[in-house]
């Protein structure tokens, strides 16, 4: 008993090792997505206005009407007024006018669309799409060797420029060579920090705030009816709790003829 | 026919829209045939909850996936929006769409218990073979459902993990690349493959499922259910002829059922209304890319209830195959030298096993390793290539579940009165289950692999080696009647 023992514990141990290799893969660690955003409307129709300003002019939304923006509490009126650029119509989805021949010229592929952006973006043990899209949009840096002039920690060698940059303004990032320890030929860069260029609009931490609410309304986006749906369920386990208790006494009442 | 009868003058009129009934269907007899007499044990406990879950998780699925099949387009160009307008714009569209996505990953988890069950119980033993006979082509086609339907949302998992399955077809040697094409309709998947897929996800196989759900209960109902003690309750019968062990299953197991649900329904609406994706294992994460044929994704993965097989697909490597060549070569000089059937058999184990080495590459790789390089590659000792093997591994794992009621040679049926060491194997095989089941959702890695070979091995090891194992040991005396304590 005692060797089986021992081979259950070595097999655990190999596959926690193997978990701990695979996690360490990939661009830097996600920063959080501040959560309790997703429950401040007027922060989630400030991100829909950013959404509007600055990433609709690439990217759509395709599968997102315009009058689903009531859900955040704007009038049809406002939306009209505030929000509609590419189209009449407040009952159409968020179209893009972009030629993609000429997007794909400029930024090397068709920009995604961002519907459910925040769900695809998710990975199991990094973080929810939200953290990545929070993380993403906030390690822009310059870099001269790329054809837009911009590059991203989280995403190295991205296609889009920082479209956020009047935002945030401008600025470098400095590397140092690091030795491998394991072989002394080889070294790697490592990112060490952020060098300032030039300010943007907002402070660090406004951009930062920014940055959150648009966030948000990409989350928000990603699934419109994930307040309700959260709603409904406290409800329907309230309703399912108290009918389980029901049906547990009447199992009871009648089992206990069983002798 | 049976006599027709008249209802009373001072009957009510439901009694007598009944006995009309009853005059020309026999809605009274099946009544009491399948529920208020048919007798079942007393004694069951939590395991055998899970057959009642499996049915009202199938039911729900149908309804649910009636109302899908109301919005979604099975049109490549048009299958990804239709699901996120079902999401979006159809009112409780989501509700749906998540009892249905989270539906599936449920059906497995009631379905892997309730044949977990009858592993533990010995539910699979006679009279009952038929029955898990049934039971396992269920699993099949509960398979085949779950991998037509998880085409339908035209993700990227959908299309990369389809693309993989159906790829393994073309390893079959001869006529794999055009089984592939057929399945695909296609020389990709595309347009033609979701539009096939669909057709056999809403109606082919549902309408096979539902057939087989009807022979699984007619079966279990002939025979009667077996029990957590394994005694035949239909050997003790009272004078009025019913087992004495034996309850109604109505009301007795329809209000304990009826509890069930309701459990059941607390944790499957926890999941559904605050964690439908459940981590990226339900819905993973991938999916909510549109299916892009040009871009494969770096990390294929099936869903959860698929990758304890897929696990085995992908630690058949040359090198297992090397393993199990010399496994079956052993086997054979045990069987020749041990068992002594006589000069004939013997003559035949040794032809089998080796026709078996060559075409699991054994001789191959042996040839080569002894430096014979051109000898091993001639078209008569390289065997088959392991992607092949790998591909009958996997089906084979699903396979050999039908044969259990004979591998399973033990003197009881029950896990109660087997030795504690049976137990332990028991343990064993469901952890390397877990563990091929992790694994085969994680990209692949050395240490991983090693440890999904073992697991293979585990598997087969341990239902191939059932008719001797399960023999063996101090068995503890089976008791006459059910042990039951009144709650």
């Amino acid at each position: 008993m005692k060797r089986f023992f021992d081979a259950t514990l070595l097999i655990l141990a190999s596959l926690g090792f193997a978990a701990t290799v695979w996690a360490s893969e990939g661009g830097i660690a996600w920063d959080r997505f501040p959560k309790e955003r997703m429950t401040n409307v007027a922060a989630l129709q400030n991100g829909a206005q950013l959404f509007v300003n600055y990433c609709l002019n690439c990217h759509s939304a395709g599968y997102m009407r315009f009058n689903r923006l009531r859900d955040l509490g704007l009038s049809e009126d406002q939306i009209k007024k505030n929000l509609l650029f590419t189209t009449e119509k407040v009952g159409e989805t968020m179209k893009v006018a972009i030629d993609p021949k000429q997007a794909k010229e400029w930024f090397g592929a068709l920009p995604p669309d961002l519907t459910v952006i925040a769900r695809s973006r998710a990975d199991i043990g990094k973080g929810s799409g939200a953290d990545y899209l929070y993380t993403y949009l906030r390690s822009y840096y310059r870099d001269p060797e790329k054809a837009t002039g911009w590059n991203n920690l989280v995403f190295p060698n991205v296609g889009m420029p920082h479209a956020l940059w009047e935002l945030q303004g401008q600025r470098g990032a400095r590397f140092t060579d690091v030795k491998d320890a394991h072989d002394a030929s080889k070294s790697e860069l490592r990112f060490d920090a952020y060098v300032p260029i030039a300010a943007g609009k907002l402070s660090a931490h406004d951009y930062d705030e920014a940055v959150a609410d648009l966030v948000a309304y990409l989350q928000w986006m990603g699934e419109p009816a994930q307040g309700q749906r959260v709603r409904v369920g406290v409800w329907v386990l309230i309703y399912l709790g108290l009918f389980t208790v029901i049906a547990w006494r009447l199992n009871a009442s009648y089992w206990k003829d069983v002798k | 026919m049976a006599d027709f009868k008249v209802a009373s003058t001072d009957a009510t009129l439901a009694e007598k829209l009944l006995t009309w009934v009853d005059n020309r269907f026999p809605a009274t007899k099946l009544f009491k045939e399948h529920m208020s007499e048919y007798y079942a044990p007393k004694n069951f406990n939590i395991w055998y909850v899970f057959g009642s879950l499996a049915l009202l998780v199938l039911v729900m699925q149908i309804v649910t996936g009636i109302f899908l099949t109301m919005h979604y387009k099975p049109d490549s160009a048009l299958a990804f929006a239709s699901v996120e307008y079902i999401m979006r714009d159809v009112p409780w569209g989501w509700l749906i769409r998540y009892l249905h996505s989270t539906g599936a990953s449920a059906f497995f988890v009631v379905v892997y218990l309730h044949m977990f069950r009858s592993l533990l119980y010995g539910s699979h033993r006679k009279p009952r073979e038929l029955l898990w006979i049934f039971g396992c082509a269920i699993f099949l086609c509960l398979m085949a459902e779950a991998f037509t339907g998880y085409l339908l949302p035209w993700g990227q998992m959908s299309y990369w993990g389809a693309q993989v399955i159906v790829n393994l077809f073309a390893a079959v040697p001869l006529v794999g690349p055009d089984l592939a094409l057929l399945i695909r309709g296609d020389y990709v998947v595309g347009d033609a493959t979701l539009n096939r897929f669909f057709a056999f996800h809403v109606i082919a196989v549902p309408l096979a499922l539902v057939g087989l759900v009807a022979a699984h209960i007619i079966a279990l109902h002939e025979v009667g259910s077996n029990n957590p003690d394994g005694v035949e309750i239909k050997a003790k019968t009272g004078s009025d002829g019913r087992p004495l062990d034996g309850i109604p299953f109505h009301p007795y197991y329809t209000v304990h059922d009826i509890y069930a649900v309701s459990v059941f329904l607390v944790i499957f609406c926890a999941i559904v209304f605050f964690a439908p994706e459940f981590g990226g294992y339900f819905l993973e994460y991938n999916n909510f890319i549109p299916a892009d044929p040009l871009q494969t994704p770096l990390h294929i993965a099936p869903v959860w209830y698929f990758t304890p097989y897929y696990s085995m697909l992908r630690a058949t490597t040359d090198q297992m195959m090397t393993v199990l060549s010399g496994l079956v070569g052993l086997a054979a000089v045990l069987a020749i030298f041990k068992a002594r059937l006589g000069s004939a058999a013997n003559l035949f184990i040794a032809a089998a096993a080796g026709l078996l080495i060559v075409l699991f590459g054994g001789a191959k790789t042996l040839l080569s390793s002894l430096g014979l390089v051109g000898l091993a590659q001639s078209w008569l000792l390289a065997g088959f290539e392991a992607k092949f093997w790998g591909v009958v591994i996997m089906g084979a794992a699903v396979l050999i579940l039908f044969f259990l009621p004979w591998l399973d040679q033990c003197p009881v049926k029950s896990i109660r009165y087997r030795p504690g060491w049976h137990k332990s194997l028991y343990a064993v095989f469901v952890f390397f289950f877990f563990a091929l089941g992790y694994l085969g959702s994680q990209p692949p890695s050395e240490p991983g692999n090693y440890v999904s070979q073992v697991g293979t091995l585990v598997y087969f090891g341990f239902f191939l080696l059932m008719p001797w194992w399960s023999r063996l040991g101090r068995f503890a005396p089976v008791p006459e009647r059910v042990t039951f304590a009144a709650h």
